[in-house]
């Protein structure tokens, strides 16, 4: 096999992981086909997070922050311990984010300054590079006391909720806004051809039902700077920023697998560099980055000479000009990763002594169901936008600054976008690293064993109710209201109106013995913008202390629903 | 400077000059808004009535499948209402995202039965739909009525935005309201009900059923329910109510959640008069009809009478 085949295959690698990848984020979804189990349950068909649990990142970052190796991250070996001995082979060959980088860096740019000798230049390893293990280091160490940040940086997670939120919501509204301008223009054969081709993308990438998410836009400007920054530097962000690049980096010290550059007639062509994934100086004559190099095959298959070759236990010779030692380990100081590390110890106390820790975090922040309490909760999130992705209600968004800095695009419900349905675990069943714990439908809407899960308590605003304020029937947050006994009760009352009628109303009042929180009283309330009654996070079962009863007298649910 | 340049670029100046002026006037004053098309079709599927079935029949049995045969057969067969190569529609009660134990849907024994039976009676094409409440997918999926409604052959359709049109529904109240496309667009109408309690209209039978053909924002219907129900089934006349109730549900209504909630008359109503259906149905929940207030309602708007047993009663046990 010629080292052109295996680059070769090495492409092929990446746009099958790219794809595999898309593919669980596309199947995080509620089909309509899926088929309840005889107990009513629906489970997802597939384990569409496995990817999130191949990461290494996310799992070295939980281990961190909870003492804990939850459920399949344990995969992530899978990735990190072959990177003990053959380098950062998953960027160049497996890393979806890695590949859409590569894929939109190697566009040939119509620059004179990305290109030839220019481009070689910027190839060449390069001071910034070090940026993304101080990074780590503030991310570890802020992880190691507890606050979990890695999220907002891990590729996986950067991709997996760019491609959730943001890239198929927004192709959706496109895809929906093209057929209607074509259908407005009223020629009949091509009204029917645009809803033909809409309804066949739409089966296959389109979600059920129009998504929106809450600060989609700081979510999508985010995605696209680090796709536009490929273009300035080639692979910035795996080179600069990547903090799981890094962590592989890290591992990757004592490799037994490296790059070996001979003697031969090399004539400085610099297509190695020109061809360069990691920045990492394959050319003859300069140290050799171990810990930079993606161990893409470039650098060899466009050798003309074949004066370089990856091979096992890789020889150097200090005295040779072409052929020097590489350099083992990765760039860093001392001082700055002893004030890095420092520096994200400190985050966890200064990002705690805000307000929101002091004080109910904001009431409007309802977790979903099965959330960790939220200093756990906030260990473990690593904003991957799965459970966002999965809701069937389109409940779930991702926050910007409502649980706090700490907690930028977690997820919280939104009930006047939709309800948390009782009897559906999608989010627990999607969630990899347990900040959503798996629920079974019993834990859910409670059984014999269980009290119902609560993430809040619902509260009539008299002053925009219906009923209350201005004399007009309604109780539609009564028949929506899904336990049995209903936790919004009605009474009777005669009211008068502004004509001097005496009109017969039934007002809801609500009892925080039985209400979940669910939100489904706020989701249909008729008064359609601020909604007469709303939820907040008080009750919710996660926390000891943001209750409102001294004692809650439980429901024991007669049979399960 | 030449001739030929100051021609060609003063030309071309004018022409950019005229183009952009001339847009101007084209699009001045044009409507700022502008009114969705109408389609004001009565859903009207009613068959010629005849003296020679009964108006209302109600059967027994602990098989809801065999009753709802028993019932179809006494109220003239399914040949009586449905003929060769017609577009059926039925409709039953999907609202909420409950299993059929709980008696919140209607039995998916029975829509599938129904869906066979108009097969049988030569029809081209049945479709069960239902405007939900509940998330479509998940109330579909869990009342086990698309599983039962596609394993009979039967299309079914999970509304989308694409499915509704702007209909005229002529009501006193209701007028201009997006509707579900199948509930015009067909030959035949099923209306099949499941019988329960709601706190405001007090029940939730065959006419309050047709909440469910309409979109919107229709929560704000329930400030004046009983002309809204009416409205709706003075726009939707179907050929034939089906009403389940195999089981149906007391209290908690219309979702219910708890088993205890739950009754099992195991009957199963076949009728042509709206009214009359739902004057017999609500029997079983233990309410005089005469407290229901859309009944009443309904009577003095001509949909029918709640004397079911004058208008032609059957029992068959």
């Amino acid at each position: 096999m010629t080292i052109r085949t295996v680059r070769n295959i090495r492409r092929a690698t990446q746009v099958v992981f790219f794809l595999l990848f898309f593919w669980l984020i596309l199947k995080t979804n509620f089909e309509v086909n899926l088929t309840p189990d005889e107990s009513g349950h629906i489970a997802l068909p597939y384990p569409v997070s496995i990817a999130l649990e191949f990461d290494p990142l996310a799992a070295i970052g939980t281990l961190l922050a909870t003492g804990t190796l939850y459920a399949g991250l344990l995969w992530s070996f899978v990735i990190l311990i072959p990177t003990i001995f053959f380098g950062r082979f998953f960027c160049g060959w497996i890393c979806p984010m890695g590949t859409l980088n590569h894929w939109i860096s190697e566009i040939p740019s119509e620059r004179r300054s990305h290109r030839g000798k220019n481009k070689i230049q910027s190839n060449r390893y390069k001071p910034y590079q070090r940026i993304k293990y101080y990074l780590l280091v503030v991310l570890l160490a802020g992880a190691l006391v507890g606050t979990l940040q890695t999220g907002l940086l891990d590729p996986l997670s950067l991709l997996a909720r760019s491609i959730g939120t943001v890239v198929l919501p927004t192709a959706d509204m496109a895809a929906r806004g093209a057929t209607e301008w074509v259908k407005s223009l009223g020629i009949g054969p091509l009204s029917s051809l645009a809803d033909t081709m809409h309804s066949i993308v739409a089966s296959v990438f389109l979600p059920f039902r129009p998504m929106y998410f809450n600060t989609i836009v700081s979510l999508g400007l985010f995605f696209l700077l680090v796709l536009v920054l490929n273009r300035l530097f080639t692979r910035f962000w795996c080179r600069g920023i990547c903090p799981l690049g890094a962590l592989l980096g890290l591992f990757s010290r004592w490799t037994i697998f490296g790059l070996e550059k001979k003697e031969a007639e090399c004539d400085n062509c610099g297509l190695c560099a020109l061809h360069c994934q990691g920045g990492d100086n394959p050319e003859l004559g300069l140290k050799w980055h171990q810990a930079e190099c993606h161990v893409c095959l470039n650098c060899q298959a466009s050798c003309p000479h074949g004066s370089l070759k990856f091979t096992f236990f890789p020889q150097s010779d200090p005295k040779s000009l072409t052929n020097p030692p590489p350099v083992e380990t990765v760039d860093i100081s001392r001082r700055k990763t002893v004030a890095a590390a420092a520096g994200g110890l400190l985050m966890l106390p200064l990002l705690r002594s805000g307000v929101s820790f002091a004080a109910n975090p904001d009431e409007n922040a309802v977790r979903p169901p099965g959330s960790a309490p939220e200093d756990d909760f906030l260990a473990r999130c690593i904003r991957c936008g799965q459970c966002m992705r999965v809701c069937p209600n389109n409940a779930l968004h991702p926050t910007l600054l409502e649980t706090g800095i700490e907690g930028v695009w977690t997820p919280i419900l939104v009930a006047r976008i939709g309800y948390c349905e009782p009897t559906c675990t999608l989010c627990t069943q999607v969630c990899p690293t347990g900040a959503i714990e798996e629920l079974t439908v019993g834990e859910k809407v409670g059984d014999e064993d269980h009290p119902p899960m609560r993430i809040g308590t619902a509260f009539v605003d008299r002053g925009r109710c219906l009923p209350w304020a201005m004399a007009t029937p309604c109780i539609v947050c009564e028949e929506w209201c899904p336990t049995s006994p209903k936790s919004i009760y009605l009474k009777e009352e005669v009211v008068t109106n502004s004509r001097g009628e005496r009109v017969r109303v039934k007002r809801p009042y609500v009892d925080p013995n039985l209400c979940t929180g669910c939100g489904a009283c706020e989701f249909a309330c008729p008064v359609a913008d601020r909604a007469a009654i709303r939820i907040t996070s008080v009750g919710e079962s996660r926390s000891r202390e943001n209750q409102i009863l001294l004692e809650r007298s439980e429901r024991r649910k007669r049979s399960s629903t | 400077m030449k001739r030929r340049d100051f021609l060609g670029r003063t030309s071309k100046a004018v022409a950019l000059a005229a183009v952009t002026g001339g847009a101007g006037l084209l699009f001045h004053n044009r409507p700022v808004y502008t009114h969705a098309d109408i389609v004001s079709k009565q859903a009207d599927f009613q068959i010629e009535s005849t003296g020679d079935w009964p108006q209302v029949v109600l059967a027994n049995n602990e098989d809801a499948v065999a009753a709802l045969r028993m019932s179809l057969d006494g109220i003239g067969g399914i040949g009586r209402f449905v003929k060769k190569g017609e577009r059926v529609t039925i409709k039953p009660n999907v609202g909420w995202d409950r299993t059929p134990e709980q008696a919140a849907n209607t039995n998916p024994l029975l829509v599938g039965e129904m869906v066979s039976q108009c097969f049988a009676a030569g029809a081209a094409r049945v479709v069960v739909t239902d405007v939900t409440c509940n998330e479509a997918r998940r109330c579909f999926a869990r009342s086990g009525i698309r599983e039962a409604a596609e394993a009979a052959g039967g299309e079914v359709v999970l509304p989308t935005e694409d499915d509704f049109v702007n209909a005229d529904l002529g009501g006193e109240l209701l007028t201009e309201w997006p509707t579900l496309r199948p509930i015009i667009e067909c030959d035949r109408l099923i209306n099949m009900p499941i019988v329960k309690q709601h706190s405001l209209s007090g029940c939730t039978i065959g006419m309050k059923n047709f909440y469910g053909i309409i979109g919107g924002r229709r929560h704000r219907l329930h400030q004046q329910i009983d002309q809204s129900i009416v409205d709706l089934a003075r726009f939707c006349k179907p050929t034939l109510v089906v009403i389940d109730a195999s089981r149906v549900l007391l209290r908690n209504g219309p979702q219910g959640g708890s088993l205890s909630d739950v009754a099992t008359p195991n009957a199963v109503i076949c009728a042509t008069d709206q009214v009359a259906a739902d004057t017999r149905a609500v029997e079983f929940l233990n309410m005089p009809a005469g407290r229901i207030g859309h009944f009443k309602l309904a009577e003095k708007s001509g949909l029918g009478t709640m004397d079911y047993r004058a208008a032609g009663y059957k029992e068959l046990v």
